[in-house]
């Protein structure tokens, strides 16, 4: 048995959730290969360097998710993983259809073969789920494992052949927009400063912007801030949105609905900073602040 | 030209201000006496079927769930939101845990896409019990029609449409051709409240029943759920009373500054 990855990427360079999916593939004691697909060759290089990696196939072109499903079968893989993203929460799913099988989703913990752990209910309930298909297809919640070593390995790469996505369910990109690359990606950084409904206004998040500029971190946002049109959504952490494990996490004004704190309880450290002292959001805080976030986000910014 | 159908499909959950509670003997989330709505995904999604009606873009909206019987109140609140018509797809299976497969709940509601025949299938993101969140890729895959997840806004123009999806980097405007399932993100619309008028007339609008069992769809669970847990509580901290004092804590204690 053997365990395909579909690595996640940008189109430029391999996420390093990846690495994370890699480590939950290597308990299942199986060897490992790597599929990157609809990127170029660059990515399939970076894919080939990551440690434990035996083989890595590659297809430039977008493919189509009956394309990957008879990848999958002639290769005769038994388990096919993927970090959990919005990108590939979008195609897994169609990949899994097309295998017939229903995909186990956000696994946390990989307790054999076929049995997994999962959150659900916004993590509020874990559940041990054994799954019977024939083929596994599952998406791994990168914050639940170590990532494997970016270097170290020296797989070759092999041109897959695989066919290409066509429409109707290859999409006409019209446009794209990203928010501020300046900044270390949400889910990547080591320091994630986070504001809620607290902060009143998007103007006010600049002070936030400045703190994590300080720190080398990324902004983050609460549901109810993004909710109210304060901030865009891709910097939203909960279940909804993108689950965060960094070294440290400031929250600044929120009060820590059950959906947020899903997206980050795992983080190492977490400070809160909130007016209410009742709200839930101490609960999960390692160091907790009574106090105006107004003036004691810049009493932190000076003092750091 | 506008469309003539779109179909939404709404899910009943546990509402989502409870707090779930995990059964003493791991068996599961308890549901007994625990407050049920709609799913906030597909409020949203079903908000967006009505308003293409209202812009006189769409003909008809259509609301499909499955579910035991109790669905139908959720039918009847996606009725008095503005659906013209409800399916209930009856069964007794639990959705939020073991009981129907993703697979499963795309197949079903694909029986219900070839009878129908919509140009558009509008679903949730994800609904937040299971929390699965495949429900429009797989349906898009049986269907082999094109889909746009994370939908944060849409224009449907004739046999097209053009999505502002969310993505994990920002946004991107993608155009798709129809018929397609798109499922809804957070910022697509605000979803209305219903006025006690329009609840009831919802009561006499029609809602068709049909069996799962009846619809030749496999739903023997191949996803078995062996337990469920509370999730390990993360230890209280300390309150500290000032900020050097939290400065000091982060740098010696802590040791991440």
């Amino acid at each position: 048995a053997s365990t395909l990855i579909l690595a996640d990427h940008d189109g430029a360079n391999m996420t390093p959730s990846t690495l994370a999916a890699l480590t939950a593939a290597s308990k299942l004691n199986e060897t490992s290969a790597v599929l990157v697909a609809g990127a170029p060759s660059t990515v399939a290089e970076q894919a080939a360097k990551a440690q434990g990696v035996e083989a890595v196939f590659h297809v430039d072109a977008p493919p189509s998710a009956k394309g990957i499903a008879s990848f999958v079968e002639k290769g005769g893989y038994s388990h096919v993983f993927a970090p959990v993203s919005n990108n590939t929460k979008d195609f897994v799913p169609r990949i899994a259809a097309a295998l017939g099988v229903s995909p186990v989703t956000d696994i946390c913990e990989v307790l054999n073969e076929d049995t997994f752990v999962r959150p659900f209910y916004a993590g509020n309930a874990l559940a041990t789920v054994k799954t019977t298909q024939s083929v596994t297809v599952a998406t791994v919640r990168a914050t639940a494992f170590e990532k494997v070593s970016e270097e170290g390995g020296a797989a070759g790469v092999e041109a897959a052949s695989i066919d290409a996505a066509v429409a109707p369910e290859l999409p006409e990109k019209i446009s794209e927009s990203s928010g501020d690359s300046e900044r270390p990606d949400l889910t990547a950084a080591r320091v994630v400063v986070s504001g809620g409904r607290g902060m009143g206004s998007g103007e006010n998040f600049a002070m936030l912007e400045q703190l994590a500029d300080k720190l080398g971190g990324a902004v983050g946002a609460s549901r109810a801030a993004v909710d109210a049109g304060m901030v865009p959504n891709e910097l939203q952490v909960g279940q909804t949105g993108k689950v965060v494990a960094p070294e440290l996490y400031i929250a600044v004004g929120i009060s820590g609905a059950i959906q947020h704190l899903s997206g980050m309880k795992d983080s190492k450290t977490i400070v809160a900073i909130n007016k209410d002292a009742e709200a839930p959001i101490f609960q999960v805080a390692d160091y907790g602040l009574v106090a105006d976030l107004f003036e004691a986000v810049p009493e932190l910014d000076a003092k750091l | 030209m506008s469309l003539k159908r779109v179909l939404v499909g709404v899910k009943r959950v546990v509402d989502y201000a409870v707090r779930v509670r995990v059964a003493g003997d791991g068996s599961g989330v308890e549901l007994a006496n625990v407050k049920m709505s709609m799913n906030p995904f597909c409020e949203i999604a079903c908000e967006e079927a009505i308003r293409l009606k209202e812009k006189g873009l769409c003909e008809e909206a259509v609301a499909v769930s499955i579910g035991p019987k109790q669905a139908q109140e959720t039918l009847r609140s996606a009725l008095a939101m503005g659906c013209d018509r409800a399916i209930h797809i009856t069964t007794d299976a639990r959705l939020d845990q073991g009981g129907l497969d993703p697979l499963a709940v795309a197949q079903l509601l694909q029986k219900i896409v070839e009878k129908e025949e919509p140009d558009l299938v509008l679903v949730g993101k994800q609904s937040i019990d299971g929390d699965h969140g495949t429900t429009a890729p797989m349906l898009a895959e049986l269907l082999g029609w094109s889909q746009a997840t994370f939908a944060a806004s849409l224009n449907v123009d004739g046999g097209t449409a053009e999505v502002e999806r969310e993505t994990d980097a920002g946004t991107e405007v993608i155009k798709i051709q129809l018929p397609a399932v798109v499922s809804a993100d957070l910022r697509l619309n605000a979803p209305r409240y219903p006025k006690l008028p329009n609840i009831m007339k919802a009561k006499k609008k029609p809602l068709e029943a049909i069996d799962a069992a009846s619809l030749g769809v496999d739903l023997t669970p191949s996803i078995v759920v062996e337990g469920v847990a509370p999730p390990a509580a993360r230890k209280a901290g300390v309150t500290v009373e000032s900020v050097d004092d939290l400065v000091d804590k982060l740098k010696n204690e802590a040791a991440v500054l």
